[in-house]
């Protein structure tokens, strides 16, 4: 039983920290401030998700389990309003959409 | 007053959740903050139909689990895209007609679309929403269509 609940968390932390890199390659790669929030909202749902989903596993059915569910809970509510925010503060800077068609932009 | 109570509850259910001490002097505490909070909620008139929308909590409950599927699908999506060698993006701005009738189910429409990689919600007008998507196919309006559908269900309780 410890070893299938040992192997569910590393699955899922170890899926957690691949969608961290993977967001962390697309901000790198992302040509514009729009565009690097996609992949920077990888990061805090699927990333920090699949690993607290691991730690729970880890912490089997005790109050810290749930407490760590919370944490997900609260990044769930709060990461779209930081990102809308962002979004937002970006539009009326006059920062203009980066579009295929400006070739020359492109990384 | 239903509400007042439902709020005092709910902040000493996720104060128990969290604190894990249960002798008396600690729990009286804890009744004392949540009851200070429920009280100075009450005085800044936030306690109402939008603040505390009671009547949302199992639906938003059965709603949860489809959308963390969504989110799951939209993640694959845009992490291929990301490890592309080509990076096949084409950005766009689209406005969206949104079907709900309140403030808080648009709330929870726009920040669903939010919360889904590939979609960002960059402005609301009205019952119009302004999004912009990574590609063209983030956008093409069935999932939206969907989420619209069920968010409306939602606020509207049928």
């Amino acid at each position: 039983m410890a070893i299938v609940l040992d192997i569910l968390s590393w699955a899922a932390i170890a899926g957690g920290l691949f969608f961290m890199v993977v967001g962390a390659i697309g901000v790198l790669r992302m040509p514009d401030v729009y565009t690097r929030l996609h992949a920077a909202g990888m990061t805090d749902t699927m990333g920090a998700g699949l690993i607290l989903i691991g730690l729970t596993f880890q912490a089997g059915p005790t109050l810290v389990a749930v407490r760590l569910m919370l944490v997900w809970a609260f990044l769930l509510f709060t990461n779209p309003i930081s990102t809308h925010a962002l979004a937002r503060a970006a539009l009326s800077g006059g920062v203009e959409p980066f579009r295929v068609d400006m070739e020359g932009d492109k990384p | 007053m239903v509400r007042a109570f439902g709020l005092g509850a709910m902040l000493f259910g996720v104060w128990l959740l969290l604190s894990g001490h249960y002798t008396p002097l600690l729990l009286g505490f804890g009744v004392g903050s949540s009851i200070l909070v429920v009280m100075i909620a009450m005085r800044m008139d936030v306690v109402d139909h939008e603040g505390v929308p009671l009547y949302l909590v199992p639906r938003v409950l059965a709603y949860i689990p489809w959308l963390l599927l969504e989110i799951l699908r939209a993640n694959i999506s845009v992490a291929r895209i990301i490890l592309h060698p080509a990076l096949p993006i084409s950005p766009i701005m689209v406005h969206f007609q949104a079907s709900q009738k309140t403030d808080v189910g648009r709330a929870i429409y726009a920040n669903s679309i939010t919360l889904t990689p590939g979609t960002i919600t960059t402005g609301v007008e009205g019952s119009e929403l302004e999004i912009h998507a990574l590609t063209w196919a983030d956008i093409d309006g069935r999932e939206e269509d969907e989420m619209d559908r069920r968010v409306t269900r939602l606020e509207q309780g049928i």
